[in-house]
């Protein structure tokens, strides 16, 4: 077991924090007597656990919910919502930067308030905490209990000395930063999504290791404020998974904001020299080695499956796939299900979500919904954001259907060249000789707003070919979209097709 | 009416002389290395050496070079390389047949910390190839040259190259072993693929061709549909040594095009993106363009330390994504010359009339970039001569002109028998 990171400063309080607080652990909270039997008890009260607990109690099911830290999970407290407050900063910063090129004068020296951008984020954090409030579920009619859960058999668990009979559990524990084993890195402290929210100054020179969407959104929102920022990955590109053109156009705007990068780079080294963290780095047979203030770790994360006692369940798992389920998100007790993190390989919050409504209506209503049928789409919101849903032109490969991939440039989009936004592009893939849409990748400065048309033409079973018949408002970013389908219904206009219409056409002169 | 053609037979023939004479000017003849550049303290590069191999028959064919001097030259390359120390370690010449990416020019040892170059080394024995199909003599010297590229075809591991994954990896050094590149996509290793998958001793399995054609993109952008790749030179350098002209593979059979037909369309995209021009560079339009891996301007270069445009110095800049800092190379357009003539022929011309500074005694510089002009309204070009730009040239236009290079080529059999395994069929493999 790793030491405990203590990379944290502890942030002073103020109202919103005080409110956040109040709304995901309340000081002198006290867990309810538990009922003589819950029909649905959910483990973990992030964005899983909350919906799936939301959801049952709605439907008159009598839940308990229980999480030992704070309600809201990661994405509330230290992912999505936190991340996202401050990269709009950043984007502002960077605008600003850029005003001269739209005609507006800098005002003198931009500066950033670290400390007020991180105080924007708290009473953000707080704001949103509302809809999950510790009042709101209690007041909904959840049992909501702070303290470790432990399984103590297939149909009961204990928190906080209470035992918790149920009919039916779900496991929504979510996943928590994996720490790269390098030497020195535990004793040199380092950042993870975890403390990285809780810094009150901002880091003079960071260093990032790993390209994943964490550690490339932090990145740049960092350098941005004026972090010298160096990002180091092992793999050859940024974002392995996600087309290279998007790679290749991310590694373009990161050295537009200063940023070095470092790919095929593993750091192996850590000490601290004179309050600076030294890192050894090695790509290749090239080695060298970067002085820092701070390091931020963005390399994947591991399901919390430890100290559930999972055992006593007849729960299967492992520590680097999490709890074992099947495609109806049920496990190896049939009485308990899983959702979010803590089972899936797609860790985002939107895919916990759907997962718990998943598991809920399967769990409490003999459902036999399944995970595979869904269209998850997801988004790394560095500045232009990628977004993607479906199958990756590889993918499809390996499936052997042949794609074919309409490609429209924002340049080629007359409201990205009007905001000056060009970098980027949209592409959709179809099955080769239909206009069924497989999948798409978008870079743009609003993808993730973008791929949603995508998604609901995905999951709605519009081809391409309609989506040239949708309207679409002129001029915005989306037209990229609409134009990738009359790209597509021009391919369709063969010489025969286009010989019988000027024949037709000849015949009205 | 006929009309002027948009450039004359004696000016291709002029440029194409010129760019030939780099391997003239740049060589050791003791041991047949050409320089990589014609900059100060240049290593050699075994790439451009396959293209001077490859050009010789060339300047044969059009009495520059007499076939006795062309049959030394080669042959002084060739025992170099049987003779050259195989033993891989750092300042050896090469391991497993394979050859390190820059050698000194005076005594062929790695320099650089260089890497093991699996395509560097596939152009080169194109180069071998190609002069074992032209000197074709039954005389003692081209029996010689002969049996000295089967013993540097037979000789390389291209079976090692797999690493155990499913495609070649491309780089390898004594330091820390293969390379971790990315190489995902089409580009310029066609023939690489092929002479791994056409050797008589250490071939590779069919199927790793195959698993690099699935990372493939097949994309239709600016209203053409073509095998995706950015930089220009992927679509021409294979095709430098292959006549891909109606043969295909499985991935061309269900496209119902061939590689041939591909480079033309990209060459299209290229003029397409030149006329859009997003970034809103100096002197690109239609008849304007070449994106291409090259040098190019830098922040380093004293006279350009205080520009504010950022600038990429030496980079594979693409289409349409970029890296794209204005520079173009007017050698990557001609070398398109044998796919789209038609557009080719006046884009040399234009650019050789525009931008006259871009060539030096009619060699092309690797690039220039009009949006960097300098106080006499010239663009900036970059200094010196790269041995692969004046290959490249060398060998497109001579297949424009007579297929020379193709046809040798055709009847390689290595090339046929890679071809095949590869999954090609039709056109002149038949």
């Amino acid at each position: 077991m790793l030491p405990r990171n203590d990379f944290v400063s502890v942030a002073p309080s103020e109202t919103s924090e005080r409110e956040w607080r109040e709304n995901v652990h309340p000081d002198g909270w006290r867990n309810p007597a538990p009922a003589a039997r819950y029909h649905l008890a959910v483990i973990g009260a992030g964005t899983a656990g909350l919906v799936a607990a939301h959801a049952a109690a709605a439907l008159g099911a009598k839940v308990a919910l229980i999480e030992r830290h704070l309600l809201g999970g990661d994405c509330l407290n230290v992912g999505c919502v936190p991340s996202k407050a401050i990269i709009r900063t950043s984007r502002l910063v960077a605008e600003m930067r850029h005003a001269k090129h739209y005609g507006a004068q800098i005002p003198g020296d931009i500066r950033v308030d670290f400390s007020e951008v991180m105080q924007r984020m708290r009473g953000i954090r707080a704001r949103i905490s509302r809809a999950d409030s510790v009042r709101r579920l209690v007041s909904a009619g959840v049992d909501v209990f702070f303290g470790e859960a432990r399984f103590t058999g297939t149909q009961t668990l204990t928190v906080d000395g209470a035992t918790l009979r149920f009919k039916k559990a779900m496991v929504a524990t979510g996943s928590r930063p994996d720490t790269p084993s390098i030497p020195g890195l535990v004793e040199a402290g380092y950042l993870t999504n975890e403390n990285v929210f809780d810094l009150a100054e901002l880091p003079r020179r960071l260093l990032v290791i790993g390209g994943g969407p964490l550690g490339c959104e932090l990145a740049q929102a960092f350098s941005r404020f004026g972090s010298k920022t160096i990002i180091a990955q092992s793999w050859p590109l940024f974002l392995p998974l996600e087309e290279r053109d998007a790679a290749q156009i991310l590694s373009d705007a990161f050295a537009r904001d200063g940023i070095e990068v470092r790919l095929n780079t593993r750091a192996v080294n850590v000490r601290v020299e004179g309050g600076h963290k030294l890192v050894d780095l090695v790509s290749d047979d090239y080695k060298s080695t970067v002085a820092v203030d701070a390091i931020l770790t963005g390399t994947g994360r591991v399901p919390n499956v430890d100290g559930l006692n999972l055992e006593a369940a007849g729960v299967d798992y492992d520590h680097t796939g999490g709890i074992r389920v099947d495609d109806f998100l049920q496990t190896t007790n049939p009485r308990i299900y899983a959702a979010g993190d803590a089972c899936l390989e797609d860790k985002f919050t939107h895919t916990a979500d759907a997962s718990a409504r998943i598991a809920v209506r399967n769990a409490l209503f003999l459902g036999r919904q399944r995970l595979s049928a869904l269209t998850i789409p997801w988004c790394t919101y560095t500045d232009p954001e990628i977004a993607h849903v479906g199958l990756y032109v590889r993918q499809a490969h390996e499936k052997g259907i042949s794609v074919k991939t309409f490609t429209i440039p924002m340049h080629d989009v007359d409201r990205a060249i009007a905001d000056g936004e060009e970098a980027g592009f949209v592409k959709i893939h179809v099955k080769e000789g239909s206009d069924r849409i497989l999948g798409a990748t978008i870079v743009a400065r609003h993808a993730g707003e973008m791929i949603n048309e995508i998604t609901l033409a995905m999951v709605a079973g519009i081809g391409l070919r309609t989506l040239a018949d949708v309207i679409h408002t002129y001029p915005t970013q989306g037209e990229a979209i609409k134009k990738a389908a009359d790209a597509y219904n021009r391919t369709r206009l063969t010489p025969f097709r286009n010989g019988l219409l000027r024949k037709w056409l000849r015949g009205w002169v | 009416m006929i009309s002027e053609p948009p450039m004359a037979e004696q000016t291709l023939d002029q440029l194409q002389r010129a760019a030939f004479s780099y391997f003239l000017q740049a060589a050791n003849p003791a041991n047949g290395l050409i320089a990589d550049t014609t900059r100060d303290n240049s290593p050699s590069s075994i790439g451009v050496v396959g293209f001077a191999l490859s050009a010789y028959p060339v300047a044969v064919e059009r009495g520059w070079m007499t076939r006795a001097d062309a049959v030394q030259r080669s042959l002084a390359t060739l025992r170099f390389f049987r003779d050259s120390d195989q033993s891989g370690s750092p300042d050896a010449t090469g391991y497993k047949g394979f050859y390190y990416h820059f050698l000194d020019m005076q005594t062929g040892i790695r320099v650089w910390r260089s890497e093991l170059s699996m395509v560097d080394t596939a152009m080169l024995l194109a180069g071998a190839l190609t002069a074992a199909s032209y000197f074709d003599a039954e005389t003692d010297e081209e029996i010689e040259l002969r049996g000295i590229v089967d013993t540097l075809y037979r000789r390389i591991d291209w079976s090692w190259t797999l690493g155990g994954k499913a495609t070649i990896r491309l780089g390898w050094k004594p330091e820390c072993g293969f390379l971790n590149y990315g190489w995902d996509g089409y580009n310029e290793a066609i023939v690489l693929y092929v002479l791994a998958l056409g050797s008589p001793t250490h071939t590779i399995a069919g199927d790793s061709f195959e698993a690099w054609t699935a990372t493939y993109q097949w994309e239709n952008l600016y209203g053409h549909d073509f095998l995706y790749a950015g930089p220009l030179f992927i679509h021409q350098f294979s095709h430098a040594w292959i006549d891909f002209r109606g043969i295909q593979d499985r991935f061309m059979r269900e496209k119902r095009c061939d590689y041939f037909e591909n480079s033309r369309r990209a060459t299209e995209v290229q003029r397409e993106y030149a006329r859009r021009n997003p970034h809103g560079f100096a002197g690109y339009d239609e008849a304007c363009w070449g994106v291409t891996a090259c040098d190019g301007p830098s922040h380093q270069q004293p006279e350009l330390a205080d520009e504010p445009r950022r600038l990429f110095g030496y980079a594979a800049r693409g289409v349409p994504y970029g890296p794209d800092d204005g520079t173009l190379s007017g050698w990557a357009a001609m070398a398109s010359l044998p796919f789209a003539p038609e557009i080719v022929l006046g884009t040399a011309r234009a650019m050789l009339d525009r931008y006259p500074e871009n060539l030096s005694d009619l060699q092309y510089a690797s690039s220039f970039n009009p949006s960097l002009s300098r106080a006499d309204r010239r663009a900036w070009v970059s200094a010196g001569l790269f041995g692969l730009d004046q290959g490249i040239v060398v060998l497109m236009i001579e297949n424009y002109r007579s297929q020379l290079i193709w046809r040798l080529m055709r009847n390689s059999h290595p090339i046929r028998t890679g071809l095949r395994r590869a999954g090609f069929r039709g056109g002149w493999l038949r």
